[in-house]
């Protein structure tokens, strides 16, 4: 007799059913549904009490409805009803109807949780079933509240019965996940490690589900299941497949438990025990061993079983990554997996062999599949087999076999499914970067790319091989050379067109020479794709253009001319329209210098992780932003930057402000042009469509009213500049340390001690200095973009500052750095240690910064921190004196007025005292005066001058290797609103230090 | 973790949806509709694995499907079950299916999904599986359908009667009903490949 019989179901459903599945249309399927549902709605409604059976029909014709994919927005009273009924035909379809369509955040989930707690309570297995099946399906918080502490005890209760554990330890497995603050670890951890030990199989499946959730979480509270599992993975691998009876899968013992053990011990590092290592050793070898027995069964499903335990036992394998011999046979087993008949055991094999390509123990052995993987890449028919093959190969691939894979890679490009082709472009433009030996097979692989799969060639990808280029010398001839060629094919992408675009811009100049590629020549072959290009790569093909003016003069005419025609300089598109009017402009009024200067050479990039390893990170996440806009602001903004730096030609461009700092930024760090050899000088920072990928790209170039490009060259000092500031860009160490200010500074500072400084620091910001002097903490610089705030304190000789970067927009600072520069003598004077800050400050966000500071002996100067980010499109550089003066390493002294005259005397050299008469600049307060010769650092000594409206102070100035005692005295006059400040110390450095510091202050 | 199991026909009617994670219903059926575009779309003999859409969780989940006569099953998991695992679970779900339905055809899981819940909800719960055992499976099955008859033997009786004399008016009401093309009954399980 068979489970369920057909035929005494309920006859008013099945009608129904019928009904539906005659309807010819989905309008009359509607009509039909709606029809049932107002009968529903209206049975519900009536007052005659219906009867269980009609309730459990009603509702699955409900359940039907919604299978359908109509909204069910009633009857879930009725179901509640049949759920707290006493029999179990309707308590079964009310739990149903419950867990189908009753979510989480239901009101309902109160009134469901008491007849919950009955069942659970009830004794009777198959209703404490439901009733756990219930939570486990439902899974919400309130369940969670409610039951969070019932079910762990009905889990480890001794007289539970099997079916109930089982559901018990799934359904506190499920509460565990939704809600891991509501299940508490407890006593009953260790209880429920011992279930796997049970008689039941399926009770220690569950376990190990249970077990393994919960050690990722609290790997210590199970460290004790690993023995266990190992015996009992042991046990059930020895076993003949008779032994575990029902639980044998066809010839195959407990597959499902296996695997799941298997699993488990994955959550562990391998076992430090040597006999429970031993003992899974074995294990694991048997199971390899079995792989190779003849099958027991022709049915897949005795190698499906099989196979499945086998693949978990590789795992295990790899993530011990500890058994050079067993990883090795893993990769062999693996290794014959490729080439099965069975699809799933390919897609299986290639899979797991990449993780085994990052061990280091197997890598050598993983390679030497590559034929096999190549061929499946070929030859198989299955879009997720091909999928992992190419995955395989990326994992697999070394400076060896580079330029194989990528050759594959890219045959394969022409023929892939359009769902992975930009994955593949992503990872072949990895692979060719990171493995090239020369530039020019990189150069030649990514044009490639671009023309066999233009459209899956994302910006990171172009702009990645541009600034490879721009980096380096050695490939700029070929490059530009190869776009030329690649550009005479009569469709080519418009990738190639950019990049193109881009380059001959920059380098044209090296083909120049060859008649055949000649500038004239050059320029028409890039305008004969200006019309087909879209308005970003009009844009910048027509800064190329103006690029080409500079390059070459002779085509000055020609381009002008393509400039000024009307589709130009009235073009619908602004940005191209603002583009035309101000190149034109540039080139009729700029002189030869100015042209060559603003159109600049783009400098080098910084060294930094690749953009497209972060794409293809990203690629499986969430869709891409879009950086056209960006860029395009960015542009804007620069394109401003430099027309409103270069001092004669009057564009003035409407559409964008400057940041604010921006003049004060070029005259403080105007790193100077780098002399490379080339025949003329050629770059362009209006090339800004590249903006995402070069931050420093973008900054100021020299093109100050003050000084002319040919004076700085011509200079001994700005050669030295020149060979500072391209090491520094080149350099590969982290941005944070080495930025061209800072290093602009130093280079100052050590070669040209006085002059050099006084012009290098009159652009640092002081207006709040003179404000720390008597007091620690406060806000040290203030702009419409940045804040920062300080906190300070000092003892001895030794202080600590705190700096706070409060970023006042809304938008990130990028390649944010910092650092503090000492100009000579001041770097021997002070030890001053900071560490990086963090080089993003989001919108709104404050970074602290801490610097220790030890004064090793008197100094006059103080500290500039340089600040350096990135804000729209443009670098923000800062500099601000920090507020470390002589007067924080003050120790108060508290004396007798005996004493102080005493020393007073003592200090009666003339170079020992410095006398200052000044003017008061606040209101002479008593009380205020007090607080800031306190705040200064000295002790206020009450009672030692006869006069009392006199301040008396003294103190010792802490330093590393001497201690300066110090006296003061401050006679307020006000009448006259004046003071007299008199100060003895024994340094006479000192002193006078003192005395302007403290001066200032009143 | 088993994220969901659908099962839907040839043409993409869902027949049975089980979700594990809380989804609008909204987004339920496109969630059907998406992975039967998926996996439909797939020729037959090729892996039984694929990457999970975009709405289910992309690359993160996988489809593991089998396809038997006019019926889809497909088990959306997360990377901590095994592939092949799954795919023995979904053999042991039809035969369980089978031997309780007696040679079982898309009209059984129509008529009675209530039963074919229960069934599932034998071998999965939460996400997890419960059960592995078909007999075990089988045992529970069978005791449930005991409950139901001894209840049904004193409170169901009269609706049964009358139910049995309107029966008897449409005599081949079940088996006959006009499925335009599908073709359902399937002489036995088809054997995988």
């Amino acid at each position: 007799m068979p489970a369920v019989s057909k035929g005494d179901g309920m006859r008013g459903l099945a009608v129904f059913i019928s009904d539906i599945r005659n309807c010819k249309s989905k309008e009359a399927e509607i009509k039909r549904i709606n029809k049932e549902l107002a009968n529903i709605r209206s049975k519900f409604k009536g007052d005659k009490a219906l009867d269980g059976y009609s309730k459990k029909k009603y509702v699955c014709k409900l359940l039907f409805i919604f299978l359908l994919g109509h909204d069910i927005d009633f009857g879930h009273m009725e179901a509640v009803n049949l759920l707290s009924s006493n029999k179990y035909t309707e308590k079964q379809i009310g739990y149903l109807f419950i867990s189908v369509l009753v979510n989480s955040n239901s009101d309902l989930i109160r009134l469901i949780n008491n007849a919950i707690k009955n069942d659970l309570s009830s004794r009777n297995p198959t209703y404490m079933n439901l009733a756990l099946h219930c939570i486990a399906n439902v899974g919400s918080r309130e369940m969670a509240e409610a039951f969070a502490s019932e079910v762990p005890r009905i889990l480890v209760a001794g007289d539970t019965m099997d079916s109930v554990k089982q559901s018990a330890a799934l359904c506190l497995l499920r509460l565990n996940r939704t809600c891991p603050d509501l299940v508490p670890m407890g006593e009953w951890t260790s209880r429920v490690v011992h279930l796997l030990n049970d008689q039941h199989l399926g009770v220690v499946t569950a376990a190990t589900s249970l077990i393994s959730t919960l050690a990722q979480k609290n790997p210590d509270d199970f460290k004790t299941s690993v023995s266990l599992a190992v015996a009992r993975l042991s046990r059930i691998v020895t076993s003949a497949s008779t032994d575990l009876q029902d639980y044998t899968y066809y010839f195959v013992a407990a597959p499902w438990l296996s695997v799941k053990l298997l699993r488990l011990l994955q959550c562990y590092p391998p076992p430090e025990d040597g006999a429970i290592r031993g003992r899974l050793t074995e294990c694991l070898e048997t199971i390899l061993n079995k792989a190779q027995e003849p099958p027991k069964s022709k049915k897949v499903q005795h190698s499906n079983a099989k196979n499945a335990v086998l693949f978990e036992a590789i795992s295990l394998i790899i993530h011990h990554d500890s058994e050079p011999t067993l990883l090795v046979r893993a990769c062999n087993q693996l290794g014959q997996f490729l080439q099965h008949r069975e699809t799933n055991l390919r897609y299986l094999a290639l899979e797991s062999m990449c993780t085994l390509a990052s061990s280091e123990f197997s890598h050598e052995a993983v390679k030497t599949h590559i034929e096999t993987v190549i061929n499946s890449l070929k030859t198989e028919r299955d879009v997720s087999v091909r999928q992992r093959a190419v995955d395989l190969l990326y994992a697999m691939c070394d400076r060896s076999n580079a330029k194989q894979i990528v050759t594959e890679m890219l045959s394969y490009l022409e023929t892939a499914d359009y769902s992975i082709r930009e994955e593949i472009v992503l990872k072949v433009a990895i692979l060719a970067e990171k493995y090239a030996v020369d530039y020019t097979w990189y150069v030649d692989t990514i044009l490639n790319l671009i023309r066999i799969a233009g459209d899956y060639v994302s910006e990171e990808v172009w702009y990645r091989v541009i600034q490879i280029v721009i980096n380096r010398d050695d490939v700029q001839g070929y490059a530009a050379k190869t776009v030329f060629e690649a550009l005479q094919a009569p469709a080519c992408h418009e990738n190639l067109v950019k990049v193109g675009g881009y380059i001959l811009g920059e380098f044209g100049n090296l083909i120049a020479g060859d008649p055949r590629s000649s500038p004239l020549v050059q320029f028409h072959l890039l305008h004969s794709k200006f019309h087909l290009c879209s308005v970003p790569t009009r844009a910048l093909l027509l800064s190329a253009y103006v690029k080409f003016i500079n390059l070459f003069p002779e085509v000055k005419g020609t381009i002008q001319e393509v400039l000024r025609s009307d589709s130009q300089l009235r073009n619908a598109d602004v940005e191209l329209q603002q583009r035309a009017v101000e190149y034109l402009r540039l080139s009729c009024i700029a002189t030869t210098d100015i042209l060559a200067t603003v159109l600049e050479e783009m400098p080098p990039f910084p060294e930094r992780e690749s953009s497209i390893l972060a794409k293809l990170k990203k690629k499986k996440g969430s869709g891409t932003v879009s950086d056209i806009e960006d860029s395009r602001k960015e542009r804007n903004v620069n394109a401003n930057a430099n027309v409103n730096g270069s001092s004669d030609h009057t564009i003035t461009n409407t559409s964008a402000k400057p940041p604010p700092s921006f003049a004060c930024d070029l005259l403080a760090t105007a790193p100077p042009p780098t002399n490379r050899p080339r025949p003329i000088p050629s770059s362009s920072m209006l090339h800004t469509p590249l903006t995402p990928l070069s931050p420093k790209a973008y900054t100021p170039q020299p093109v100050t009213p003050t000084v002319p490009f040919y004076q700085v060259t011509s200079s001994p000092s700005s050669d030295l500049l020149g060979l500072g500031n391209s090491s520094a860009v080149n350099s590969a160490s982290p941005p944070t340390s080495s930025h061209a200010a800072s290093l602009l500074v130093d280079v100052f500072s050590e070669s040209l001690p006085v002059a050099a400084l006084g012009s290098a620091s009159a652009h640092v910001i002081e207006e709040n200095f003179s404000r720390f002097v008597c007091k620690n903490n406060g806000v040290l610089f203030e702009s419409q973009l940045l804040q920062i705030g300080l906190k300070s304190e000092f003892r001895q000789n030794l202080g600590r500052m705190y700096i706070f970067y409060g970023n006042k927009t809304s938008t990130q600072f990028l390649n944010f750095s910092s650092s503090v520069v000492c100009p000579e003598p001041l770097s021997s004077q002070l030890n001053i240690h900071m560490k990086a800050a963090d080089p993003v400050l989001d919108g709104g966000a404050q970074l602290q910064q801490i610097l220790n500071i030890e004064c090793i002996s008197d100094f006059v100067e103080a500290p500039v921190l340089n600040i350096q980010f990135r804000y729209g499109g443009s670098t923000q550089n800062i500099s601000v004196r920090l507020p470390v003066t002589l007067n924080k390493f003050f120790q108060p002294t508290e004396m007798t007025s005996q004493d102080f005259f005493q020393r007073w005397k003592q200090l009666s050299a003339p170079q020992q005292e410095v006398q200052k008469i000044f003017k008061a600049k606040h209101s002479m307060d008593t009380e205020i005066t007090k607080a800031k010769i306190i705040g200064f650092g000295t002790a206020l000594l009450d009672g030692v001058d006869p006069n009392p409206s006199n301040f008396v102070g003294a103190g010792v100035i802490h330093t590393k290797t001497i201690q300066v005692g110090c006296l003061l005295r401050l006679e307020p006059n006000t009448q006259a609103q004046m003071y007299r400040l008199t100060l003895r110390t024994s340094r006479e450095s000192v002193t006078q230090r003192l005395s302007n510091l403290l001066s200032d202050q009143f | 973790m088993i994220k969901a199991i659908l099962i839907f026909n040839n043409h993409g009617k869902p027949r049975l949806s089980k979700f594990y994670e809380h989804y609008t219903e909204d987004t339920e059926q496109q969630i059907i509709r998406e992975t039967f575009h998926l996996v439909s779309k797939r020729d037959e003999n090729v892996c039984n694995f694929l990457e999970g859409g975009m709405l289910i969780g992309g690359s993160d989940n996988k489809l593991i499907y089998r396809h038997y006569a006019t019926l889809y099953f497909v088990f959306c998991v997360d990377s901590s079950e095994s592939e092949l695992g799954i795919l023995d679970l979904i053999q042991v779900f039809v035969e369980t299916l089978d031997k309780c339905f007696e040679n079982v055809c898309e009209l059984d899981l129509i008529f009675h999904v209530d039963k074919v819940h229960n069934i599932l909800a034998e071998m999965v719960m939460g996400g997890m599986v419960l059960e592995t055992n078909m007999n075990e499976i089988i045992t529970q099955v069978d005791a449930q359908n005991k409950m139901e008859k001894s209840e049904a033997g004193i409170a169901g009786a009269p609706a049964r009667a009358v139910s049995a004399v309107k029966n008897m008016n449409l005599p081949e009401m079940p088996k006959n009903i006009n499925i335009g093309d599908i073709s359902i009954k399937v002489p036995n399980l088809p054997s995988f490949k």
